[in-house]
């Protein structure tokens, strides 16, 4: 090479470093929270333990194999005054380059395969909270059995307790993943898997549907609310109430007629009333189509977690929720907006 | 026109470098990926055979005619014999042998594959179809396609015949009936698996 | 006498003639054009999944972005799986095998000509297949491994059409695959044993073993999924017991092989470039072979690392765990034999010797990630993540792309009698490796950020925006290389540097004949009397072990093709061209879309085509008489 590509070669190099540790500072200093690099969960921080293990050995490994191969096209590229050794193999090197790898391996197999079972071990305990996760196209529906409480898109958890999920799947494959807290398990129609939730954090973890399930596997999303017990207790005991204590009044209780009876003539224009898929503790609504929405207006969001539970979005989703979530079970009703604000009304309503 | 050295000129077939023919390795290599077919077939139905939902229909020791399906293997067996007995003949040279028991041979199984359409119409008048349960689809995708590899081998066998009537089976015709024959005791093979794991293990 | 036999033959129609024009070349039984054609369609089949591909990056490149809706999106990124997978890296594979493997065990052709061209034509036919589903209602949208049960309810046609076009690919593949194992088992010319075989031969064998056995696998799967989708049985129907897992195990227990199916060819091809630009030998040849194999029987033994997350239980989660770690080891092997073989060399950095080069250098990265796939609690958060879109796309696009590339560059001037431009060839190079890792490096960030795979969009404040954005760029930039690549191939047709026939001063028989090879590849079927025969013919070793050159060797030892006569005295006898090939071919779409459509009729009408092409096949003899 002559003295003036080397030149242009290093002036290209000093650019592309540049450029690299910008987007790599640009990169850092990014927040990530649905990120898998900070556990918070017991069986998260052991994968994450596990992670770093390999993660630094494959580090060390890509760099003296990438390094020899560079090495070596540097020492032996094409020179007049060089003659290639004319070798065929070297018995020695190539049996201990194969028993290197081999113990590396075993060495990483060790603490993957103890982990694995660690992470199978159901807790036991009377404090375990039992939660039945069931993933729907395309949503995920929570019920606790003991507490008998039954609600969609958002998990409350106490710190300090491990909660035991058992997953099923109503439809198709789903995979239910909260990074922060745990590795994915898939949920598989006519299976019960399972997974445990346990960490001493409190805080709000996201999470989303991740084995493709269709047109709306990008708006499966989930949340997780880990509470201290004071809080998590307060949650349960609102959650068991039925929705309303005192009777509606106004556009509400003109929203709860409809949403329990349809419109004129006992049902929507194209369909029949809310309340032949979604249930309402405490009302005549029992529908098990789609999610309960007894506590609907203490949820933070709706749609699969995918929009703010707010006045614009609930009425944009009304008049049409096909074109906020593909695919989505719920047809367009043909709502006129007197009947939409009376029924916003009455879903904000239900504390 | 039927020494050694004309098959040569013919197929224009330099000697391979095993010694083995061309097509019939082609066929045991075909023949090999067949049993993956099968084996995957057999473990589907193993699967599904103790799974069948309440109201869903039949179970297998419910429907199936064992003294029946054991005649129409019976069958299906002697047709491997008649088809050495094909091969003997066309080695021979035995023009007329080798028709015979060919014809044989796709007789046989013309009466195995109308025992299977019999037994197929009386399972689903009996309420077993593709779609009353898991097992039923086992059932009749095995079986079917198992089926369906008998009509191919009569198919063949009936060409040959023809070709061989027609003058148009060429002096290599051992070979073209060796390789048939492979095919077809294949086919009978691993009916014997079938008839074994689908008919006679017991199931619940 | 055998030519009166020939005569009393009657035919329906007679045999097509034509050398030159389009109907040569769709009536061609020879391995060369075959190959050609093979590479040529699955470079345009390359375009068409690289531009879906480039779709896809901008729907992703910022948040909530509405280029491709939700239906759209499932599509395009199920068919450039799909696409890649079945209709470019495979049968790219497929076609330097065809257009090598005679050429480098000494042989005229492979063992069944036509058998060949019906592969081929099947293939191209079969893409042409899943292709028509856009206009007929919607491509397959469940993703290449159509898990079940989603596969079974998608509404449109799509999964039928990847039900029945998978079928039809996977026929060409698995009579391509019985050919080559027969072609290199029986074909091969007098001295060239087994461990004699070049290196790429002998991953195009195990390759052949690996589609003959996992062919009826996916098979099964995939009829079990048309009868699930046509004729209402109920497989995969939870209603109705139907086990979900059962499509994944049939699934993986191809899909794994498959992995291998897709790799290995690049391997050989590595394995052969290397040695001639080091001017070496292939450094620990029996351990690289020997690993080959290893792969081929040990990827049997790893499928349900697919399935980690699926709830199998610890123990089977572990035994895979184990399985998937040990084949690492022979992958390992063939890299570390691959640096000894350029240790000590006299490297000459040519385009095909960068391609292999980059291909043993992301191999790496992506066998590292590979690994960490196998610890199972890690990958329960890496699992359909971007993490693993980066991990496969470093295997099989830093992997075997760059391998096919390293062979397109290597073998073009035997193929065509001319080599292509350096200068765009390193252009095509630099900006290909650097392009492929702007676009899949930052996705081992964005799935360990949290960002799951197949999601056709993301709200904003998850951290990805940028990681996203920079991929989109990559993504073009590579979509630039393939540019520089077409604008090669033309520049290059019409300068025509003449190549000579061996102008890499290479190793192997193939460059022993001269560019292009005569139809016939060999006037004498050669005499081989050590691996690198070519080599050997040569150079002798000097006084230092150096190798000198032989007097009057080389380019003055090739086969001019002068005189086309054989050792009886007549003229050597290729198998002609045939239409049957083609019209057996065609046979099964034309099926495929009655049983789509359940117009029964149609299906008679493909069975009568099918059997046509069969019988007109038998009965015409594979070499007409002069």
């Amino acid at each position: 090479m002559s003295r003036r590509r080397i030149e242009g070669v290093r002036r290209w190099l000093r650019w592309g470093v540049l450029l690299l540790v910008a987007f790599v500072a640009t990169g850092c200093s990014v927040k990530y929270p649905q990120s898998a690099l900070s556990p918070v969960g017991k069986t998260a921080k052991e994968a994450d333990s596990l992670w770093n293990l390999v993660f630094g050995i494959a580090v060390v490994i890509f760099f003296l194999v990438e390094g020899a191969l560079v090495y070596a096209l540097l020492k032996f590229r094409q020179r007049p005054d060089r003659q290639p050794a004319q070798f065929h193999g070297n018995t020695k090197l190539e049996v201990i380059l194969t028993i290197i790898p081999a113990l590396i391996l075993a060495g990483i197999g060790v603490p993957t395969v103890k982990t694995i079972f660690d992470i199978a071990q159901r807790p036991t305990g009377s404090n375990v909270i039992n939660v039945t996760v069931t993933g729907h196209q395309f949503w995920w529906q929570f019920e606790y059995p003991q507490q008998r409480i039954m609600t969609a898109n958002e998990l409350h958890m106490p710190t300090g307790t491990p909660v035991y999920l058992s997953l099923k799947g109503a439809d198709v494959i789903h995979s239910f993943w909260v990074p922060a807290l745990s590795g994915t398990q898939d949920v598989v129609p006519g299976h019960v898997n399972h997974l445990m939730f346990e960490t001493n954090k409190p805080g709000v973890y996201l999470g989303q549907c991740k084995e493709f399930c269709g047109l709306s596997h990008a708006n499966m999303r989930v949340r997780v609310f880990v509470q201290t017990p004071a809080a998590y207790r307060t949650w349960v005991a609102q959650q068991q109430q039925p929705a309303q204590k005192a009777a509606l009044s106004g556009d509400a209780a003109a929203g709860q007629k409809l949403f329990l009876h349809g419109g004129a003539g006992g049902s929507f224009p194209g369909g029949p009333a809310c309340s032949g898929c979604h249930a309402v503790l405490g009302t005549s609504a029992q529908g098990v189509v789609g999610p309960n929405l007894t506590h609907f207006a203490s949820r933070t969001r709706f749609a699969g977690e995918t929009y703010v539970n707010n006045t614009t979005n609930l009425t944009n989703w009304l008049n049409n929720p096909s074109a906020m979530k593909p695919g989505v079970d719920m047809p367009k009703l043909g709502l006129t907006s007197t009947q939409i604000k009376e029924l916003v009304a009455y879903l904000q309503s239900l504390k | 026109m039927s020494t050694p050295e004309q098959v040569i000129v013919v197929g224009h077939e330099p000697p391979t470098a095993t010694g083995l023919d061309n097509t019939k390795l082609a066929m045991w290599g075909f023949l090999g990926s067949e049993c993956l077919f099968f084996g995957s077939l057999i473990s589907t139905y193993l699967l599904y055979r103790n799974r069948v939902c309440a109201g869903c229909g039949p179970r297998p020791h419910q429907i199936y005619n064992i003294p029946y399906t054991s005649v129409s293997s019976f069958v299906l067996l002697m047709s491997s014999l008649t088809m050495v007995l094909a091969l003997a003949a066309a080695q021979k040279r035995d023009d007329r042998g080798m028709r015979i028991w060919l014809l044989a041979t796709a007789l046989l199984g013309m009466i195995f594959v109308g025992g299977q359409i019999f037994e197929f119409t009386d399972f689903y008048h009996r309420g077993l179809s593709l779609s009353t349960s898991t097992f039923g689809s086992a059932f009749f995708v095995l079986t079917g396609f198992h089926g369906a590899h008998v009509t191919v081998g009569i198919l063949m066998l009936l060409s040959l015949v023809a070709m061989s009537f027609l003058g148009r089976l060429g002096p290599d015709q051992a070979r073209k009936v060796e390789l048939i024959g492979l095919y077809w005791h294949f086919v009978d093979i691993v009916w014997i698996v079938i008839f074994t794991v689908v008919y006679l293990i017991p199931s619940k | 006498m055998a030519t009166v036999v020939l005569e009393q033959r009657r035919r329906i129609f007679s045999r097509p003639t034509a050398k030159t024009g389009w109907w040569s070349w769709m009536t061609s039984v020879d391995h060369k054009r075959i190959g050609i054609m093979y590479i040529v369609t699955a470079l345009a089949f390359f375009v068409i999944g690289g531009s879906e591909a480039l779709v896809i990056r901008l729907q992703l490149a910022k948040p909530n972005n509405t280029v491709l809706s939700a239906n759209a999106y499932n599509q395009f990124f199920t068919m450039h799986g799909l696409t890649m997978i079945f209709l470019v890296v495979m049968p790219f594979g497929v076609g330097l095998m065809n257009y090598l493997v005679p050429l480098m065990i000494g042989a005229r052709d492979v063992a069944f000509p036509r058998l060949n061209a019906f592969s081929y034509w099947l293939f191209v036919l079969g893409g042409l297949f899943l292709y028509s589903s856009f206009a007929l209602g919607g491509a397959p949208d469940g993703g290449w491994f159509g898990y079940a049960p989603l596969s079974t309810t998608l509404p449109s046609h799509g999964m039928t059409f990847y039900s029945i076009g998978l079928q039809i690919l996977g026929v060409a593949s698995l009579a391509g695959a019985a050919n080559f194992i027969v072609t290199i088992i029986n074909m091969r010319a007098p001295g060239m044993t087994l461990m004699r075989m070049p290196v790429f031969v002998w991953m195009s064998l195990v390759t052949s073993f690996l589609l003959l056995f996992a062919m009826p696998v996916i098979a099964v799967a995939l009829f079990e999924l048309m009868f699930s989708r046509v004729f209402g049985a109920v497989f995969f129907d939870p209603a109705k017991g139907g086990e979900p897992l059962l499509w994944q195990h049939l699934f993986w227990v191809f899909g794994h092989p498959e992995v291998y199916i897709m790799i290995l060819p690049a391997m050989g091809i590595v394995s052969e470039v290397l040695p001639t630009f080091s001017r070496k030998p292939l450094f620990g040849y029996g351990a690289v072979v020997f690993s080959g194999i290893a792969i081929g029987f040990m990827g049997w033994g790893v499928w349900a690392h697919h399935m980690f997350a699926a709830g199998l239980g610890p123990v089977a989660n572990s035994a895979f765990a184990l399985s998937t770690m040990f084949i690492a080891v022979p992958t390992g092997v063939k890299i570390f034999n691959w640096i000894g073989t350029m240790w000590g060399g006299s490297l000459r950095f040519k385009t095909p010797m960068l391609f292999s080069i980059g291909f043993v250098a992301m191999f790496i990265i992506g066998g590292l990630s590979g690994v960490t796939h196998a610890v199972v609690p890690a990958d329960a958060q890496q699992t359909d993540t971007y993490y693993i879109v980066a991990h496969f796309h470093y295997v099989l696009f830093g992997g075997a792309i760059f391998g096919l590339f390293s062979g397109v560059y290597y073998w073009w001037p035997k193929a065509f009698g001319y080599t292509l431009s350096e200068g765009l060839g390193k252009l095509h190079f630099w900006l290909m490796l650097i392009g492929f890792n702007v676009t899949f490096g930052p996705m081992h960030i964005l799935g360990l950020e949290g960002m799951p795979r197949r999601i056709y969009t993301y709200p904003d404040g998850l951290g990805w925006n940028i990681w996203n954005f920079i991929e989109t760029i990559g993504a073009f930039t590579i979509a630039a290389s393939i540019l520089v690549f077409i604008i090669n191939t033309q520049r290059s047709r019409r300068l025509r540097a003449e190549s000579g026939p061996d102008p890499w001063d290479a190793r192997t028989l193939e460059w022993s004949t001269p560019s292009p090879p005569p139809e016939y590849n060999f006037e004498q079927i050669p005499l081989v009397e050590s691996r690198d025969d070519w080599w050997h013919r040569k150079y002798i070793p000097g006084p230092s072990g150096a190798p000198v050159r032989v007097f009057a060797g080389g380019a003055d030892m090739v086969d001019e093709g002068t005189a086309v006569v054989d050792e009886h005295g007549h003229g050597i006898h290729m198998p002609s061209p045939s239409y049957f090939p083609l019209v057996l071919a065609f046979g099964l779409p034309i099926m495929g879309y009655g049983v789509i459509y359940k117009l029964w009729w149609l299906v008679g009408i493909g069975l009568l085509v099918l059997l046509t092409g069969v019988y007109g096949w038998v009965l015409e003899p594979p070499t007409a008489e002069e």
